[in-house]
């Protein structure tokens, strides 16, 4: 390290890590995204129209992904049950 | 000083590259330079490296897919003796001869034009296809100079590429959208349709400021390929010689003193399977004193 680097990168991160971390960010999502079925959002919009009929849920208890884990697919459902619903 | 043996490295490799083409008739490699966004230095690149290649006794020959925007011929200095162009020879208006162009300084190099006046609809995938089948029985390497974006030209650009250049700024935007584009040539090339082996992909970075990334406010070229995850052909160095180079429409390869132009060589050397010592990727040496003040 420079002498005067020492001073200079002490109060502020580099932008070069910084825009490093967010691309890992951005592109890990979005390579996710592109490999997951086109249908997912209306089957996920399908799916919280069914249990609407029984429980009341808002559009953000319910998330629906498909993952790879080795050779397997699996499509996961998660719906979140807030204290007030459900019992 | 170091200038001069790189040199002389390349001449040699010029006489025993001559050997390869007299070997037994192959179909051309169709290769593409792709980026995504804009700007980035494909065409500059699409224009060194083919008349690397050339240069090196390959017949090569490069076109330009950005239909409404070519700017190709500009950089090589032909725009002048554009008379027919790819959708010209596409729509049967012209014939592939008549818009082949061959390059007055590199034995060896033709240019195939786009059309600056059509819409970019026209240029279809099967009127590409019957071009590029012709050309590959003609020529060593077909360089595919692609348009910026990720819609219709990009694609039409990539879909009949064996290799591709994934051209890459050191910043965020140009990886993200690097990243798109890897994408892409592993699902809407026709070697991924007809379940081929995969486009080889090569990752350029262009642009590259060693100084920069030494102070922490670019992406080095480790960072880049470590999020792109495909195999590295080099960097390229941000350098007033580029635009020196347009402005004359010649390849920036032709200027002995450029360093982007010796950049240039070795990134095409390595791409022909040879080993070449990374360079351009660190900032050159200083005296002591600087080096300690860091200026
Ligand atoms: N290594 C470099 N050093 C300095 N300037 C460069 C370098 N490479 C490219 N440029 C400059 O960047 C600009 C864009 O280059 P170029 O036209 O090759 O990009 P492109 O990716 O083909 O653009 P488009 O997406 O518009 O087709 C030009 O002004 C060019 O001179
Ligand atoms: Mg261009």
């Amino acid at each position: 390290m420079k002498f005067l680097d020492f001073f200079r990168s002490s109060s502020k991160r580099n932008s070069s890590s910084v825009a490093k971390e967010r691309l890992q960010i951005i592109v890990a999502h979005e390579r996710r995204r592109a490999s997951s079925p086109d249908f997912l959002p209306r089957m996920q919009q399908d799916i919280l129209a069914v249990v609407r009929k029984y429980i009341p849920i808002g559009e953000d208890q319910i998330k629906l992904s498909v993952d790879r884990s080795g050779d397997c697919e699996v499509l996961e459902l998660n719906i979140a049950l807030s204290e007030t619903t459900g019992k | 000083m170091k200038k001069k043996s790189g040199n002389k490295s390349r001449k040699l490799a010029v006489v025993e590259e001559t050997s390869a083409t007299e070997e037994a008739k192959k179909l051309a490699t169709v290769v593409v330079v792709t980026s995504g966004k804009g700007g980035v230095g494909k065409t500059t690149t699409s224009a060194a490296f083919s008349s690397a290649l050339a240069q090196k006794g390959y017949k090569t020959v490069v076109m330009d897919f950005d239909v409404g925007l070519r700017n190709l011929d500009l950089i090589m200095g032909c725009e002048r003796r554009v008379v027919y162009d790819l959708l010209n020879v596409i729509h049967g208006e012209g014939s592939l001869n008549q818009a082949l162009i061959k390059d007055k300084r590199i034995e060896n190099l033709y240019i195939l034009p786009a059309s600056q006046t059509r819409d970019k609809d026209s240029l279809s995938i099967e009127g590409v296809e019957r071009v590029i089948n012709e050309l590959k029985e003609r020529f060593d390497y077909i360089i595919c100079d692609s348009p910026a974006g990720i819609e219709k030209g990009a694609v039409t650009a990539m879909y009949f590429a064996d290799e591709a250049l994934v051209v890459t700024n050191p910043e965020v935007s140009s990886v993200r959208d690097s990243d798109r584009i890897i994408g892409m040539l592993a699902s809407k090339t026709r070697r991924a349709e007809q379940g081929l082996d995969p486009v080889k992909e090569h990752l350029l970075v262009t642009r590259y400021d060693p100084s920069r990334v030494d102070r922490g406010d670019m992406l080095s070229a480790t960072d880049v390929q470590d999020i792109l995850a495909i195999p590295f052909l080099g960097v390229i160095p941000e350098s007033k010689s580029v635009l020196v180079a347009s402005n004359s429409g010649a390849p920036v390869i032709l200027d002995n003193e450029s360093d982007a132009g010796e950049a240039y060589f070795d990134v095409v050397d390595r791409f022909l399977g040879e080993e070449r010592p990374f360079r351009f990727m660190d900032v050159p040496r200083k005296g002591l004193l600087s080096r300690f003040f860091g200026t």
